[in-house]
Protein backbone atom coordinates (compact mmCIF):
# COMPACT_ATOMS: atom_id res chain seq x y z
CA UNK A 1 0.00 0.00 0.00
CA UNK A 2 1.07 3.58 -0.47
CA UNK A 3 3.00 5.13 2.33
CA UNK A 4 2.27 8.65 3.47
CA UNK A 5 3.31 11.10 0.85
CA UNK A 6 5.40 14.08 1.90
CA UNK A 7 4.39 17.51 0.69
CA UNK A 8 4.84 17.77 -3.05
CA UNK A 9 5.69 21.47 -2.98
CA UNK A 10 9.30 21.87 -2.01
CA UNK A 11 9.05 25.41 -0.78
CA UNK A 12 5.73 24.70 0.85
CA UNK A 13 7.50 21.89 2.61
CA UNK A 14 10.33 24.25 3.55
CA UNK A 15 7.89 26.80 5.04
CA UNK A 16 6.00 24.18 6.94
CA UNK A 17 9.28 22.73 8.20
CA UNK A 18 10.26 26.15 9.55
CA UNK A 19 6.84 26.58 11.10
CA UNK A 20 6.93 23.08 12.48
CA UNK A 21 10.35 23.58 14.07
CA UNK A 22 8.86 25.33 17.08
CA UNK A 23 6.73 22.32 17.89
CA UNK A 24 9.42 19.82 17.02
CA UNK A 25 11.08 18.16 20.06
CA UNK A 26 14.31 17.70 18.08
CA UNK A 27 14.56 21.47 17.62
CA UNK A 28 14.11 22.09 21.35
CA UNK A 29 16.57 19.35 22.28
CA UNK A 30 19.11 21.16 20.07
CA UNK A 31 18.40 24.47 21.83
CA UNK A 32 18.74 22.87 25.27
CA UNK A 33 22.01 21.21 24.19
CA UNK A 34 23.43 24.56 23.05
CA UNK A 35 22.42 26.28 26.28
CA UNK A 36 23.83 23.38 28.30
CA UNK A 37 27.09 23.57 26.39
CA UNK A 38 27.35 27.34 26.96
CA UNK A 39 26.67 26.90 30.69
CA UNK A 40 29.29 24.17 30.97
CA UNK A 41 31.79 26.35 29.12
CA UNK A 42 30.97 29.36 31.35
CA UNK A 43 31.47 27.32 34.54
CA UNK A 44 34.74 25.79 33.33
CA UNK A 45 36.10 29.12 32.14
CA UNK A 46 35.26 30.73 35.48
CA UNK A 47 36.33 27.69 37.53
CA UNK A 48 39.33 29.40 39.09
CA UNK A 49 37.31 32.49 39.97
CA UNK A 50 34.34 30.49 41.32
CA UNK A 51 35.91 27.35 42.80
CA UNK A 52 39.57 28.30 43.14
CA UNK A 53 40.66 25.48 40.80
CA UNK A 54 41.21 25.98 37.10
CA UNK A 55 39.82 23.28 34.80
CA UNK A 56 42.63 22.30 32.40
CA UNK A 57 42.49 23.64 28.83
CA UNK A 58 38.96 25.02 28.80
CA UNK A 59 39.72 27.07 31.93
CA UNK A 60 42.02 29.19 29.77
CA UNK A 61 39.32 29.98 27.21
CA UNK A 62 37.36 33.19 27.76
CA UNK A 63 33.83 32.49 29.03
CA UNK A 64 30.90 32.84 26.63
CA UNK A 65 29.62 35.89 28.51
CA UNK A 66 32.89 37.72 27.74
CA UNK A 67 32.81 36.46 24.17
CA UNK A 68 29.27 37.77 23.79
CA UNK A 69 30.43 41.12 25.18
CA UNK A 70 33.26 41.27 22.64
CA UNK A 71 30.84 40.22 19.93
CA UNK A 72 28.41 42.99 20.84
CA UNK A 73 31.25 45.44 20.28
CA UNK A 74 32.47 44.08 16.95
CA UNK A 75 29.04 43.74 15.36
CA UNK A 76 28.82 47.53 15.30
CA UNK A 77 32.10 47.74 13.40
CA UNK A 78 31.84 47.64 9.58
CA UNK A 79 35.19 45.81 9.41
CA UNK A 80 33.68 42.74 11.07
CA UNK A 81 30.92 42.52 8.51
CA UNK A 82 33.42 43.26 5.75
CA UNK A 83 35.33 40.16 6.95
CA UNK A 84 32.16 38.08 6.67
CA UNK A 85 31.48 39.45 3.23
CA UNK A 86 35.00 38.83 1.95
CA UNK A 87 35.28 35.29 3.28
CA UNK A 88 31.82 34.40 2.05
CA UNK A 89 32.64 35.86 -1.34
CA UNK A 90 35.83 33.84 -1.60
CA UNK A 91 34.15 30.66 -0.41
CA UNK A 92 31.30 31.03 -2.88
CA UNK A 93 33.61 31.92 -5.76
CA UNK A 94 35.84 28.90 -5.12
CA UNK A 95 32.90 26.63 -4.39
CA UNK A 96 30.86 27.60 -7.45
CA UNK A 97 33.91 27.38 -9.71
CA UNK A 98 34.63 23.92 -8.30
CA UNK A 99 31.05 22.82 -9.09
CA UNK A 100 31.12 24.31 -12.60
CA UNK A 101 34.40 22.60 -13.47
CA UNK A 102 34.18 19.56 -11.21
CA UNK A 103 30.71 18.22 -12.06
CA UNK A 104 31.22 18.03 -15.86
CA UNK A 105 34.78 16.77 -15.33
CA UNK A 106 33.59 14.03 -12.96
CA UNK A 107 30.76 13.04 -15.32
CA UNK A 108 33.13 12.95 -18.28
CA UNK A 109 35.49 10.70 -16.31
CA UNK A 110 32.55 8.45 -15.51
CA UNK A 111 31.04 8.08 -18.96
CA UNK A 112 34.03 8.20 -21.29
CA UNK A 113 36.67 5.54 -20.97
CA UNK A 114 39.25 7.38 -23.10
CA UNK A 115 38.77 10.61 -21.14
CA UNK A 116 39.21 8.62 -17.93
CA UNK A 117 42.34 6.86 -19.21
CA UNK A 118 43.93 10.21 -20.05
CA UNK A 119 42.86 12.46 -17.20
CA UNK A 120 42.37 10.20 -14.21
CA UNK A 121 46.07 9.37 -13.58
CA UNK A 122 47.22 13.02 -13.30
CA UNK A 123 44.09 13.81 -11.29
CA UNK A 124 44.91 11.03 -8.85
CA UNK A 125 48.48 12.30 -8.43
CA UNK A 126 47.32 15.86 -7.77
CA UNK A 127 44.44 14.86 -5.48
CA UNK A 128 46.42 13.87 -2.36
CA UNK A 129 48.24 17.23 -2.30
CA UNK A 130 46.60 19.21 0.53
CA UNK A 131 45.05 22.46 -0.72
CA UNK A 132 47.21 24.46 1.67
CA UNK A 133 50.35 23.02 0.10
CA UNK A 134 49.29 24.89 -3.02
CA UNK A 135 49.38 28.28 -1.23
CA UNK A 136 53.04 29.20 -1.82
CA UNK A 137 52.94 28.14 -5.47
CA UNK A 138 49.65 29.99 -5.95
CA UNK A 139 51.06 33.17 -4.42
CA UNK A 140 53.89 33.01 -6.96
CA UNK A 141 51.79 31.89 -9.89
CA UNK A 142 48.77 34.19 -9.62
CA UNK A 143 49.22 37.96 -10.01
CA UNK A 144 47.17 38.91 -6.92
CA UNK A 145 46.68 37.47 -3.46
CA UNK A 146 42.94 37.50 -4.06
CA UNK A 147 43.31 35.21 -7.06
CA UNK A 148 45.66 32.96 -5.11
CA UNK A 149 43.11 32.55 -2.33
CA UNK A 150 40.32 31.92 -4.84
CA UNK A 151 42.42 29.28 -6.61
CA UNK A 152 43.32 27.44 -3.40
CA UNK A 153 39.69 27.60 -2.27
CA UNK A 154 38.63 26.18 -5.63
CA UNK A 155 41.09 23.30 -5.26
CA UNK A 156 39.76 22.57 -1.78
CA UNK A 157 36.35 21.71 -3.18
CA UNK A 158 37.31 20.55 -6.68
CA UNK A 159 38.86 17.18 -5.86
CA UNK A 160 36.05 16.22 -3.47
CA UNK A 161 33.41 17.24 -6.02
CA UNK A 162 35.03 15.22 -8.81
CA UNK A 163 35.52 12.10 -6.71
CA UNK A 164 31.91 12.17 -5.52
CA UNK A 165 30.48 12.77 -8.99
CA UNK A 166 32.68 10.06 -10.48
CA UNK A 167 31.76 7.58 -7.75
CA UNK A 168 28.06 8.44 -8.01
CA UNK A 169 27.90 8.15 -11.78
CA UNK A 170 29.88 4.90 -11.84
CA UNK A 171 27.64 3.24 -9.26
CA UNK A 172 24.30 4.01 -10.88
CA UNK A 173 22.26 0.83 -10.85
CA UNK A 174 23.05 -0.80 -14.20
CA UNK A 175 19.41 -1.91 -14.41
CA UNK A 176 18.32 1.73 -14.78
CA UNK A 177 20.63 2.06 -17.75
CA UNK A 178 19.47 -1.23 -19.25
CA UNK A 179 15.81 -0.38 -18.71
CA UNK A 180 16.27 3.02 -20.37
CA UNK A 181 18.20 1.55 -23.28
CA UNK A 182 15.67 -1.19 -23.84
CA UNK A 183 12.94 1.47 -23.97
CA UNK A 184 14.84 3.22 -26.76
CA UNK A 185 16.81 5.90 -24.92
CA UNK A 186 19.53 7.56 -26.99
CA UNK A 187 22.95 8.32 -25.52
CA UNK A 188 21.75 11.89 -25.01
CA UNK A 189 18.65 10.74 -23.11
CA UNK A 190 20.74 8.31 -21.14
CA UNK A 191 23.06 11.07 -20.00
CA UNK A 192 20.49 13.77 -19.21
CA UNK A 193 17.63 11.64 -17.93
CA UNK A 194 19.39 8.73 -16.24
CA UNK A 195 23.04 9.40 -15.45
CA UNK A 196 22.65 13.03 -14.35
CA UNK A 197 19.64 12.58 -12.04
CA UNK A 198 21.11 9.28 -10.83
CA UNK A 199 24.30 11.12 -9.87
CA UNK A 200 22.45 14.00 -8.20
CA UNK A 201 22.66 12.60 -4.65
CA UNK A 202 26.43 12.23 -5.02
CA UNK A 203 26.67 15.74 -6.48
CA UNK A 204 25.03 17.14 -3.35
CA UNK A 205 27.11 14.96 -1.05
CA UNK A 206 30.21 16.28 -2.82
CA UNK A 207 28.88 19.83 -2.51
CA UNK A 208 28.24 19.47 1.22
CA UNK A 209 31.69 18.01 1.92
CA UNK A 210 33.32 20.46 -0.51
CA UNK A 211 31.68 23.40 1.22
CA UNK A 212 33.20 22.36 4.56
CA UNK A 213 36.65 22.02 3.01
CA UNK A 214 36.28 25.37 1.26
CA UNK A 215 35.76 27.11 4.61
CA UNK A 216 38.75 25.32 6.13
CA UNK A 217 40.90 26.34 3.20
CA UNK A 218 39.78 29.95 2.87
CA UNK A 219 40.43 30.73 6.52
CA UNK A 220 43.89 29.21 6.44
CA UNK A 221 44.69 30.86 3.10
CA UNK A 222 43.63 34.24 4.48
CA UNK A 223 45.90 33.79 7.47
CA UNK A 224 48.87 32.66 5.38
CA UNK A 225 48.50 35.24 2.65
CA UNK A 226 48.08 38.05 5.13
CA UNK A 227 44.42 38.62 4.47
CA UNK A 228 44.27 38.90 0.75
CA UNK A 229 44.46 42.33 -0.77
CA UNK A 230 43.86 45.93 0.05
CA UNK A 231 40.16 45.06 0.04
CA UNK A 232 40.52 43.54 3.49
CA UNK A 233 41.11 40.39 5.42
CA UNK A 234 38.14 38.09 5.78
CA UNK A 235 37.31 36.05 8.86
CA UNK A 236 40.61 34.16 8.77
CA UNK A 237 42.53 37.38 8.90
CA UNK A 238 40.09 38.71 11.53
CA UNK A 239 41.16 35.83 13.81
CA UNK A 240 44.81 36.32 12.97
CA UNK A 241 44.54 40.04 13.68
CA UNK A 242 42.80 39.32 16.99
CA UNK A 243 45.63 36.97 17.90
CA UNK A 244 48.23 39.59 17.04
CA UNK A 245 46.26 42.13 19.12
CA UNK A 246 46.05 39.67 22.01
CA UNK A 247 42.25 39.61 22.15
CA UNK A 248 41.32 36.09 23.11
CA UNK A 249 37.59 36.94 23.16
CA UNK A 250 37.75 38.27 19.62
CA UNK A 251 39.54 35.12 18.45
CA UNK A 252 36.62 33.07 19.74
CA UNK A 253 34.17 35.52 18.12
CA UNK A 254 35.94 34.91 14.80
CA UNK A 255 35.86 31.15 15.29
CA UNK A 256 32.16 31.05 16.14
CA UNK A 257 31.45 33.37 13.20
CA UNK A 258 33.09 30.85 10.88
CA UNK A 259 31.05 28.08 12.48
CA UNK A 260 27.83 30.01 11.87
CA UNK A 261 28.83 30.93 8.32
CA UNK A 262 29.66 27.30 7.57
CA UNK A 263 26.36 26.17 9.07
CA UNK A 264 24.42 28.67 6.95
CA UNK A 265 26.22 27.52 3.80
CA UNK A 266 25.56 23.85 4.61
CA UNK A 267 21.89 24.65 5.25
CA UNK A 268 21.68 26.39 1.88
CA UNK A 269 23.06 23.25 0.21
CA UNK A 270 20.61 21.06 2.12
CA UNK A 271 17.65 23.10 0.91
CA UNK A 272 18.98 23.25 -2.62
CA UNK A 273 19.29 19.47 -2.49
CA UNK A 274 15.76 19.26 -1.17
CA UNK A 275 14.51 21.36 -4.08
CA UNK A 276 16.53 19.52 -6.72
CA UNK A 277 15.73 16.01 -5.47
CA UNK A 278 12.12 15.88 -4.31
CA UNK A 279 12.27 12.08 -4.45
CA UNK A 280 14.75 12.04 -1.61
CA UNK A 281 14.15 13.19 1.91
CA UNK A 282 17.66 12.64 3.14
CA UNK A 283 18.82 15.76 4.88
CA UNK B 1 16.83 -35.40 -20.07
CA UNK B 2 15.16 -33.65 -22.99
CA UNK B 3 17.87 -31.74 -24.79
CA UNK B 4 15.74 -29.60 -27.00
CA UNK B 5 18.27 -29.40 -29.77
CA UNK B 6 17.10 -32.85 -30.74
CA UNK B 7 13.47 -31.85 -30.73
CA UNK B 8 13.48 -28.11 -30.50
CA UNK B 9 10.15 -26.75 -31.62
CA UNK B 10 7.36 -28.12 -29.53
CA UNK B 11 5.94 -24.65 -29.17
CA UNK B 12 2.32 -24.96 -28.20
CA UNK B 13 -0.40 -23.36 -30.27
CA UNK B 14 -1.20 -20.76 -27.67
CA UNK B 15 -3.43 -17.71 -27.81
CA UNK B 16 -1.73 -16.39 -30.86
CA UNK B 17 -1.76 -12.63 -31.25
CA UNK B 18 0.58 -13.27 -34.15
CA UNK B 19 3.65 -11.66 -32.67
CA UNK B 20 6.26 -12.50 -30.11
CA UNK B 21 7.45 -15.94 -31.29
CA UNK B 22 10.88 -16.63 -29.86
CA UNK B 23 13.06 -19.28 -31.38
CA UNK B 24 16.17 -20.24 -29.45
CA UNK B 25 18.28 -22.70 -31.40
CA UNK B 26 21.42 -24.45 -30.18
CA UNK B 27 22.47 -21.45 -28.09
CA UNK B 28 25.70 -21.74 -26.16
CA UNK B 29 27.16 -19.06 -23.95
CA UNK B 30 30.66 -19.36 -22.55
CA UNK B 31 31.90 -16.74 -20.11
CA UNK B 32 35.60 -16.22 -19.76
CA UNK B 33 36.30 -14.68 -16.38
CA UNK B 34 40.08 -14.45 -16.02
CA UNK B 35 40.72 -17.00 -18.74
CA UNK B 36 38.62 -19.71 -17.06
CA UNK B 37 35.90 -20.81 -19.44
CA UNK B 38 32.53 -21.15 -17.77
CA UNK B 39 29.82 -22.69 -19.90
CA UNK B 40 26.61 -21.01 -18.75
CA UNK B 41 24.30 -22.26 -21.50
CA UNK B 42 25.07 -25.34 -23.55
CA UNK B 43 23.43 -26.03 -26.88
CA UNK B 44 20.04 -24.97 -25.63
CA UNK B 45 17.00 -24.85 -27.87
CA UNK B 46 13.49 -23.72 -27.13
CA UNK B 47 10.56 -22.49 -29.17
CA UNK B 48 8.10 -20.09 -27.60
CA UNK B 49 4.81 -19.42 -29.35
CA UNK B 50 3.32 -15.96 -29.82
CA UNK B 51 1.27 -15.00 -26.80
CA UNK B 52 2.66 -17.80 -24.67
CA UNK B 53 3.54 -17.40 -21.01
CA UNK B 54 6.67 -19.48 -20.83
CA UNK B 55 7.92 -20.06 -17.31
CA UNK B 56 11.59 -20.90 -16.89
CA UNK B 57 12.60 -22.66 -13.67
CA UNK B 58 15.89 -24.17 -12.60
CA UNK B 59 18.57 -24.07 -9.95
CA UNK B 60 20.22 -20.78 -9.04
CA UNK B 61 23.06 -19.87 -11.37
CA UNK B 62 22.00 -22.39 -14.01
CA UNK B 63 21.99 -19.86 -16.83
CA UNK B 64 18.34 -18.78 -16.97
CA UNK B 65 19.17 -15.09 -16.71
CA UNK B 66 21.98 -15.50 -19.24
CA UNK B 67 19.37 -16.65 -21.73
CA UNK B 68 17.12 -13.72 -20.87
CA UNK B 69 20.02 -11.30 -21.20
CA UNK B 70 20.81 -12.70 -24.63
CA UNK B 71 17.21 -12.18 -25.81
CA UNK B 72 17.17 -8.66 -24.35
CA UNK B 73 20.48 -7.77 -25.99
CA UNK B 74 22.38 -7.23 -22.75
CA UNK B 75 24.84 -10.08 -23.40
CA UNK B 76 26.26 -11.79 -26.46
CA UNK B 77 25.99 -15.51 -27.20
CA UNK B 78 28.89 -17.74 -28.17
CA UNK B 79 27.05 -19.83 -30.76
CA UNK B 80 23.57 -20.67 -31.96
CA UNK B 81 20.78 -18.30 -33.00
CA UNK B 82 17.85 -16.48 -31.43
CA UNK B 83 15.01 -15.28 -33.65
CA UNK B 84 12.03 -13.13 -32.80
CA UNK B 85 9.10 -13.56 -35.19
CA UNK B 86 11.51 -14.97 -37.74
CA UNK B 87 13.89 -12.01 -37.54
CA UNK B 88 17.39 -12.82 -36.39
CA UNK B 89 18.16 -11.21 -33.03
CA UNK B 90 21.59 -12.75 -32.60
CA UNK B 91 23.60 -15.43 -34.32
CA UNK B 92 27.04 -16.27 -35.64
CA UNK B 93 27.57 -12.94 -37.42
CA UNK B 94 25.87 -10.85 -34.78
CA UNK B 95 26.56 -12.35 -31.35
CA UNK B 96 24.75 -9.61 -29.44
CA UNK B 97 21.17 -8.61 -30.16
CA UNK B 98 20.34 -4.93 -30.42
CA UNK B 99 18.33 -3.69 -27.48
CA UNK B 100 14.87 -2.61 -28.44
CA UNK B 101 11.50 -1.61 -27.07
CA UNK B 102 10.01 -4.79 -28.59
CA UNK B 103 11.63 -6.79 -25.76
CA UNK B 104 11.28 -5.12 -22.38
CA UNK B 105 12.79 -6.53 -19.22
CA UNK B 106 11.25 -6.28 -15.76
CA UNK B 107 14.07 -6.84 -13.31
CA UNK B 108 14.29 -8.79 -10.09
CA UNK B 109 14.92 -5.78 -7.87
CA UNK B 110 12.80 -3.31 -9.76
CA UNK B 111 14.18 -0.64 -12.02
CA UNK B 112 11.67 2.19 -11.88
CA UNK B 113 13.69 5.40 -12.01
CA UNK B 114 13.50 6.75 -8.45
CA UNK B 115 13.79 10.37 -9.65
CA UNK B 116 10.71 10.21 -11.85
CA UNK B 117 7.11 9.99 -10.72
CA UNK B 118 5.28 6.77 -11.52
CA UNK B 119 3.46 8.57 -14.36
CA UNK B 120 6.72 9.86 -15.86
CA UNK B 121 8.30 6.44 -15.48
CA UNK B 122 5.48 4.87 -17.46
CA UNK B 123 5.51 7.65 -20.06
CA UNK B 124 9.29 7.44 -20.49
CA UNK B 125 9.43 4.91 -23.35
CA UNK B 126 6.98 6.56 -25.78
CA UNK B 127 8.60 9.96 -25.10
CA UNK B 128 12.20 8.90 -25.74
CA UNK B 129 11.12 6.90 -28.78
CA UNK B 130 9.36 10.02 -30.08
CA UNK B 131 6.15 8.03 -30.59
CA UNK B 132 4.04 10.32 -28.44
CA UNK B 133 4.33 13.88 -27.19
CA UNK B 134 4.99 14.19 -23.45
CA UNK B 135 1.37 15.25 -22.87
CA UNK B 136 -0.03 12.33 -24.87
CA UNK B 137 2.38 9.88 -23.25
CA UNK B 138 1.43 11.03 -19.74
CA UNK B 139 -2.26 10.77 -20.63
CA UNK B 140 -1.78 7.24 -21.92
CA UNK B 141 0.28 6.40 -18.83
CA UNK B 142 -2.56 7.56 -16.56
CA UNK B 143 -5.04 5.52 -18.57
CA UNK B 144 -2.93 2.35 -18.43
CA UNK B 145 -2.14 2.81 -14.75
CA UNK B 146 -5.85 3.12 -14.02
CA UNK B 147 -6.53 -0.04 -16.06
CA UNK B 148 -3.99 -1.84 -13.91
CA UNK B 149 -5.75 -0.68 -10.76
CA UNK B 150 -3.17 2.02 -10.00
CA UNK B 151 -5.50 4.99 -9.91
CA UNK B 152 -3.88 7.49 -7.60
CA UNK B 153 -0.19 6.79 -7.78
CA UNK B 154 0.77 8.73 -10.92
CA UNK B 155 2.10 11.69 -8.95
CA UNK B 156 4.03 9.60 -6.48
CA UNK B 157 7.68 8.64 -6.66
CA UNK B 158 8.57 4.93 -6.65
CA UNK B 159 9.95 5.26 -3.12
CA UNK B 160 6.53 6.38 -1.93
CA UNK B 161 4.57 3.31 -3.01
CA UNK B 162 4.62 -0.32 -1.90
CA UNK B 163 6.84 -2.81 -3.70
CA UNK B 164 3.76 -4.50 -5.14
CA UNK B 165 2.49 -1.25 -6.66
CA UNK B 166 5.95 -0.41 -7.95
CA UNK B 167 6.24 -3.79 -9.62
CA UNK B 168 2.83 -3.47 -11.23
CA UNK B 169 3.73 0.03 -12.44
CA UNK B 170 6.93 -1.38 -13.89
CA UNK B 171 4.98 -3.92 -15.90
CA UNK B 172 2.70 -1.12 -17.11
CA UNK B 173 5.84 0.83 -18.07
CA UNK B 174 6.88 -2.15 -20.16
CA UNK B 175 3.45 -2.69 -21.74
CA UNK B 176 3.00 0.94 -22.81
CA UNK B 177 5.75 0.29 -25.36
CA UNK B 178 3.58 -2.39 -26.93
CA UNK B 179 6.41 -4.93 -26.77
CA UNK B 180 6.39 -8.21 -28.60
CA UNK B 181 7.92 -9.94 -25.58
CA UNK B 182 7.98 -9.23 -21.87
CA UNK B 183 11.07 -10.62 -20.18
CA UNK B 184 10.44 -11.01 -16.45
CA UNK B 185 13.39 -11.94 -14.25
CA UNK B 186 11.97 -13.17 -10.95
CA UNK B 187 9.92 -10.02 -10.53
CA UNK B 188 8.08 -11.20 -7.44
CA UNK B 189 10.97 -12.90 -5.69
CA UNK B 190 11.13 -10.79 -2.56
CA UNK B 191 7.37 -10.58 -1.98
CA UNK B 192 5.32 -12.27 0.67
CA UNK B 193 2.82 -14.91 -0.43
CA UNK B 194 -0.22 -12.65 -0.06
CA UNK B 195 1.22 -9.81 -2.14
CA UNK B 196 2.46 -12.35 -4.65
CA UNK B 197 -1.02 -13.78 -5.17
CA UNK B 198 -2.37 -10.26 -5.84
CA UNK B 199 0.49 -9.61 -8.23
CA UNK B 200 -0.21 -12.85 -10.09
CA UNK B 201 -3.84 -11.94 -10.64
CA UNK B 202 -2.86 -8.43 -11.73
CA UNK B 203 -0.34 -9.85 -14.21
CA UNK B 204 -2.90 -12.27 -15.62
CA UNK B 205 -5.40 -9.43 -16.00
CA UNK B 206 -2.81 -7.42 -17.94
CA UNK B 207 -1.93 -10.48 -19.97
CA UNK B 208 -5.56 -11.14 -20.84
CA UNK B 209 -5.78 -7.60 -22.23
CA UNK B 210 -2.53 -7.66 -24.20
CA UNK B 211 -1.76 -11.30 -24.93
CA UNK B 212 1.91 -10.40 -25.02
CA UNK B 213 4.46 -13.22 -25.06
CA UNK B 214 6.00 -13.57 -21.60
CA UNK B 215 9.37 -15.15 -20.82
CA UNK B 216 9.21 -15.46 -17.05
CA UNK B 217 12.10 -16.67 -14.87
CA UNK B 218 11.18 -17.90 -11.42
CA UNK B 219 12.14 -20.25 -8.61
CA UNK B 220 8.58 -20.59 -7.44
CA UNK B 221 6.97 -23.73 -8.88
CA UNK B 222 3.48 -22.85 -7.74
CA UNK B 223 3.82 -19.47 -9.46
CA UNK B 224 5.15 -21.10 -12.61
CA UNK B 225 2.21 -23.49 -12.96
CA UNK B 226 -0.41 -20.94 -11.96
CA UNK B 227 0.78 -18.39 -14.52
CA UNK B 228 2.34 -20.41 -17.32
CA UNK B 229 1.25 -22.16 -20.47
CA UNK B 230 4.40 -24.21 -20.18
CA UNK B 231 6.96 -24.68 -17.45
CA UNK B 232 10.45 -25.20 -18.80
CA UNK B 233 12.70 -26.88 -16.25
CA UNK B 234 16.37 -26.13 -16.88
CA UNK B 235 19.29 -28.30 -15.85
CA UNK B 236 21.96 -27.15 -13.48
CA UNK B 237 24.72 -25.18 -15.22
CA UNK B 238 25.31 -25.35 -18.13
CA UNK B 239 21.68 -24.69 -18.91
CA UNK B 240 19.80 -27.06 -21.14
CA UNK B 241 16.11 -27.84 -21.23
CA UNK B 242 15.51 -30.80 -18.94
CA UNK B 243 11.76 -31.09 -19.07
CA UNK B 244 8.77 -29.18 -20.35
CA UNK B 245 5.54 -29.37 -18.41
CA UNK B 246 2.48 -28.40 -20.43
CA UNK B 247 -0.03 -26.60 -18.28
CA UNK B 248 -3.41 -27.22 -19.82
CA UNK B 249 -5.42 -25.48 -17.13
CA UNK B 250 -7.89 -23.24 -18.96
CA UNK B 251 -7.77 -19.45 -18.72
CA UNK B 252 -8.85 -17.21 -17.17
CA UNK B 253 -7.42 -18.78 -14.05
CA UNK B 254 -8.03 -17.86 -10.47
CA UNK B 255 -6.65 -19.08 -7.19
CA UNK B 256 -9.11 -21.96 -6.95
CA UNK B 257 -6.99 -23.88 -9.46
CA UNK B 258 -4.26 -24.15 -6.84
CA UNK B 259 -6.29 -26.72 -4.96
CA UNK B 260 -7.33 -28.68 -8.05
CA UNK B 261 -6.14 -32.20 -8.67
CA UNK B 262 -4.76 -31.21 -12.07
CA UNK B 263 -2.61 -28.55 -10.46
CA UNK B 264 -1.24 -30.98 -7.90
CA UNK B 265 -0.30 -33.50 -10.60
CA UNK B 266 1.52 -30.84 -12.65
CA UNK B 267 3.22 -29.52 -9.53
CA UNK B 268 4.50 -32.98 -8.61
CA UNK B 269 5.73 -33.54 -12.15
CA UNK B 270 7.68 -30.29 -12.22
CA UNK B 271 8.86 -30.71 -8.64
CA UNK B 272 10.51 -34.07 -9.42
CA UNK B 273 12.48 -32.55 -12.29
CA UNK B 274 13.50 -29.48 -10.33
CA UNK B 275 14.44 -31.47 -7.26
CA UNK B 276 16.74 -33.72 -9.25
CA UNK B 277 18.54 -30.68 -10.65
CA UNK B 278 18.66 -28.98 -7.26
CA UNK B 279 20.51 -31.98 -5.85
CA UNK B 280 22.97 -31.89 -8.74
CA UNK B 281 23.50 -28.16 -8.26
CA UNK B 282 24.06 -28.66 -4.53
CA UNK B 283 26.58 -31.45 -5.10
CA UNK B 284 28.34 -29.42 -7.79
CA UNK B 285 28.56 -26.52 -5.34
CA UNK B 286 30.06 -28.79 -2.69
CA UNK B 287 32.63 -30.07 -5.19
CA UNK B 288 33.59 -26.50 -6.06
CA UNK B 289 34.05 -25.69 -2.39
CA UNK B 290 35.99 -28.88 -1.64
Amino acid sequence: MAVASPSRSTFGGFRSSLGGALTNPTFWRGIVALIGFALFWELCSRSKQMFGVQVPWIGMVPPPSDVLGAWAKVVTEPGYWQSWYLSLNRVLAGFIAAQIVGIPFGLALAVNRYFRDIFFPPFEILRPIPPLAWVPASLIFWPTNEMSIAFVTFLGAFFTVVINVLGGARTINVQYLRAAQSMGASQWDLFWKIILPGTMPSIFTGAAVGMGITWEVVVAAEMISGGGTRKGGGLGFFIWNSYMGGSLEQIVVGMISIGIAGYLCSSAIRYLGFAAMPWRRLF
Amino acid sequence: MTVMSKNPAAAPAVQSGGKGAISIRNVTKIYDPGGVNVVAVDNCSLEIAPGEICMIVGPSGCGKTTLLNAIAGFHSITSGTIHLDGELLCGPDKPKAEQGADRIVVFQNGALFPWKTIRDNVAYGPIVQGRLSPVEARGKADHMLAEAGLHDVGDKYPGEVSSGMARRAEIVRALINDPRVLLLDEPYRAMDALTKSIMHEALLEMYDRTKVTIFFITHDLEESIFLGDRVVVMTTRPAQVKKIVDVRIPRPRNYKVLSSNEFRVLFAEAKDAVHEEAIKAFEAGERELA
